[in-house]
């Protein structure tokens, strides 16, 4: 039955039909309902079940934990900042009508723009939306005005994405393209500590909506650690993620879930995510031993910076891009340590922006190619050797 | 003699094995030789519908070397020959009389141990035996006039639902043997042969052969590729380094030549595949009609390769076997839709990735095979680098650098990534796990082409 009303529409959408130009539409919408029995007609006979769509997939369903826990943080926030003491489904509710808008139009408008490029370029549309649209309200603050997100997505998905000839062919992670224009365009949205808490009308006095990273970089007078915790930022503060933050970036916890099951279903690199760790844990390292005083942001302990910002959701979500990371095993080491050790030399280096992540995946998003080319000119080199012996 | 162990690959567990049974099949009435099995050939026709043929008539040649000519594997007549796009010689249909009439060759006296390469390389060619020797690079049928450094056999199958070696071989040691004296003239180097590295005892076949360097390989698919073993043992080094391989089959049949002075035409096929319902091996020959050997009324979806699903050809159940051939593989095509098919958990959805419930269930099931269709599983998309190639490569080679060469047409990069080493069984794996769906095969093969059109 399904096969025969599919043919029926099928027409008006093939060559010659009326509604020719739509056809990606309506590619994407049958392509999403139903997995059609296309037959191999050249090469090998069987081809293997994984495809682009389950890829795809398979990275949202890793990163549902964090969506919905910062759908739970930012109710959360709302209600705490008021002084409020609200039970679990009032704090859903709210988080759910702050969020979910924005993941409306991060989709909204990214889709949109993917169905013009698919219709202009006569391809299909590409899955990799799926996933730039679920990233981009999780890297957010929760008071980013929608008009904002709207330019953001348009501007990451055709700047980011589609100049460079669409999905697979980008040199940067389209949402980490529209954050970082949220930071330069409107640093007034998505810096400082008031934007990080959706508050309502009134705000206790006793609230303060720093994040972590700020706290860390004033000009403390107590140890960095202590300063944290007389904050109510304690390690394990940070880790489960109670805290204000981009939505999906502040539990450390349920991002290192969605890292899990990337690694054991194999769809996200475990040597990135397992390199930008030891890089950040190294530079750390290295900026401890030359901490003038403990107050100093210098003075940061390694697992601190793990769990502070955006430095794990970034190593588990971002760097792992499989398009606009180094696509070579050995290069992806040296990918994934130089993010770390990047991360947090700018973070606490650089007071001025105090998310390195961002600036530090997108900084070797554009080495990556670099990196790969080494690992190629030694694979050439390795065999000339061979024929010359 | 080497011990290799490989780790890369992907050993596909799929349902329909053959069983070990050799069966004779009744004699075909029609046989075909089909100028498409050999590689960049292009074929100058020899015959006319109605000829009468006999075992090593010559059917048609090389347009670029006359002396390389493909012979009729049956006497009877020409019943036609089939065009294909732009008249190219499809195949050339032979009706069978029964009688298998031979062509009389001048054989040499001697043992083969005491031919010489001049009396080796005129009587391959004139039997039409020659193209059984195949040169890397390219994986074109070899030039009669190289001398290959090396000749490289592959006497173990990994390829997915392949004819078992040892039943190919049992019972015709003496044979394969007597094929390798006869190589063993062929090259100013060695003869290597690579066996099954999980077995105790090597097969008969090679005990006790002298002069030949027999290698142990163990591992997944395709680990018995003769690419992947010449990368191991003796790379190639560059375009003129040119080395033989010939399989195991043809090995036999030039044993048989020149022990027993006649033309060998038969074949023991194994017939494999979900979809097939009388799964063992046939012995029949060469070029023979599936009907002959496969004559259960099969309903329609079903698809018919000459070959293995990986690398094998579509045909029709009266359609023909390849001459490089010992398997035919019956599959499904799909034919249903699946709402929401890409939600499933997939506990039959056979996967490299781990991202169906089959990986899991097939570790705790290490037995369970998996019924695999002729369907795509996804749309076409851009190489989106996941690594996953690599893993089923077990090579020195950057697939997608190489591949994106290949798009770039830059010939001096394929150059330097390894083209040279591999043809097109090599990468099908690649092609079967892809999850942008790219025909990586193809790809392949343009990058070849364009090396050699460019000289």
């Amino acid at each position: 039955m399904i096969k025969r009303l599919l043919e029926k529409t099928e027409k008006f959408f093939e060559k010659g039909g009326k509604l020719e130009v739509f056809f990606p539409v309506y590619d994407m919408l049958v392509t999403m309902a139903f997995v059609s029995p296309e037959r191999t007609k050249s090469g090998a006979h069987i081809r293997d079940y994984y495809d682009i769509k389950r890829l795809m997939i398979s990275v949202i369903f890793a990163g549902l934990p964090a969506f919905f826990f910062g759908i739970y943080n930012t109710g959360y926030q709302y209600f705490v900042s008021q002084g409020i003491n609200a039970g679990f489904i009032d704090i859903m509710i709210e988080g759910a009508w702050l969020v979910i808008p924005i993941l409306v139009v991060a989709y909204g408008v990214g889709g949109f723009w993917e169905v013009i490029f698919a219709m202009i370029r006569k391809h299909e549309v590409n899955e990799g939306l799926l996933v730039t649209g679920f990233l981009i309200p999780l890297i957010v603050p929760p008071t980013i005005p929608l008009w904002q997100v709207a330019v953001a997505t348009s501007f990451g998905v055709i700047v980011g994405k589609e100049v460079f000839g669409g999905t697979g062919m980008n040199v940067f992670n389209p949402a980490l393209v529209a954050r970082a224009f949220l930071f330069f365009a409107y640093p007034a949205a998505i810096s400082g500590d008031s934007v990080w808490v959706a508050t309502g009308s009134k705000v206790v006095d006793t609230f303060s909506g720093a994040t972590p990273l700020a706290v860390a970089s004033l000009k403390n007078t107590t140890p960095v650690v202590e300063a944290l915790a007389d904050r109510g930022y304690g390690f394990m503060d940070m880790f489960i993620g109670l805290i204000p933050g981009s939505i999906g970036e502040t539990s450390t916890l349920l991002i290192l879930l969605g890292a899990m099951f990337l690694i054991v279903n194999g769809v996200a690199s475990w040597r990135i995510i397992v390199s930008v760790f030891t890089g950040g844990i190294v530079m750390a390292l290295v900026l401890n031993a030359f901490a003038p005083t403990p107050e100093s942001m210098l003075a940061l302990p390694p697992h601190y910076h793990l769990v502070m910002g955006g430095f794990a959701f970034g190593a588990v979500f971002m760097a792992t891009d499989p398009v606009s990371s180094s696509a070579t095993m050995a290069g992806q080491y040296v990918y994934g340590f130089m993010i770390g050790l990047l991360a947090v030399l700018v973070r606490v280096l650089n007071p001025a922006y105090p998310e390195g992540m961002m600036l530090a995946i997108l900084f070797m998003n554009a080495f990556a190619p670099l990196i790969d080319n080494i690992v190629v000119w030694n694979n050439i080199r390795r065999r000339k050797q061979r024929a010359t012996e | 003699m080497a011990d290799v162990k490989l780790k890369k690959g992907y050993h596909l567990k799929l349902e329909g094995a053959a069983a070990g049974i050799v069966e004779d099949a009744v004699f075909p009435d029609r046989v075909a030789v089909k100028p498409g099995d050999f590689i960049s050939l292009k074929p100058r026709i020899l015959v006319e519908p109605g000829d009468d043929v006999k075992v090593g008539t010559p059917l048609f040649c090389s347009k670029e070397n006359n002396d390389l000519v493909f012979t009729s594997p049956a006497s009877g007549k020409v019943l036609e020959i089939v065009r294909g796009e732009r008249r190219a010689i499809f195949e050339v249909v032979i009706e069978t009389d029964g009688k298998q009439r031979k062509r009389r060759f001048k054989y040499p006296d001697k043992k083969p141990a005491a031919l010489k390469r001049e009396d080796v390389i005129p009587l391959l060619l004139k039997t039409g035996l020659f193209p059984y020797l195949i040169q890397r690079p390219f994986g074109k049928i070899a030039n009669p006039g190289d001398v290959p450094r090396d000749i490289f056999i592959s006497a173990m199958n990994t390829s997915p639902l392949s004819a078992d070696c040892n039943v190919i071989l049992q019972g015709h040691e003496k044979l394969f043997k007597a094929g390798i004296a006869v190589l063993k003239k062929l090259t100013s180097g060695d003869v290597h042969i690579s066996i099954d590295g999980t077995k105790e005892a090597p097969s008969k076949a090679v005990e006790g052969i002298k002069e030949v360097k027999v290698h142990r390989f163990t591992g997944p698919h395709p680990a018995g590729n003769v690419g992947v073993q010449i990368h191991h043992v003796a790379p190639i080094k560059g375009k003129d380094d040119i080395v033989w391989t010939i399989s195991p089959l043809g090995v036999l049949d030039i044993g048989y030549l020149f022990l027993e002075h006649e033309i060998p035409v038969d074949r023991i096929m194994a017939v494999a595949g979900s979809a097939a319902i009388n799964r063992k091996y046939f012995k029949t020959i060469r070029g023979a009609q599936l009907f002959s050997f496969i004559d259960e009324p099969y309903g329609d979806d079903i698809r018919f390769i000459s070959g293995n699903v990986l690398t094998g050809k579509q045909v029709l159940q009266d359609g023909f076997i390849s001459f490089y051939d010992n398997l035919v593989s019956i599959i499904h095509e799909p034919t249903k839709y699946e709402f929401l098919g890409w939600t499933t958990l997939g506990s039959k959805k056979l996967s490299l990735s781990r991202t169906f419930l089959s990986y899991y269930i097939s570790l705790i099931r290490p037995e369970m095979n998996f019924e695999q269709k002729a369907s795509i599983n996804g749309g076409k998309r851009a190489f989106i680098l996941s690594g996953i190639y690599e893993k089923v490569l077990p090579m020195d080679i950057l697939p997608v650098f190489l591949l994106k060469s290949i798009l770039a047409e830059d010939i001096e990069e394929m150059e330097g990534l390894g083209i040279y080493e591999v043809i097109e069984e090599d990468v099908a794996l690649c092609e079967y796990v892809d999850p942008s769906k790219n025909e990586i095969q193809q790809l392949l093969r343009q990058g070849l082409d364009m090396i050699e059109r460019e000289g």
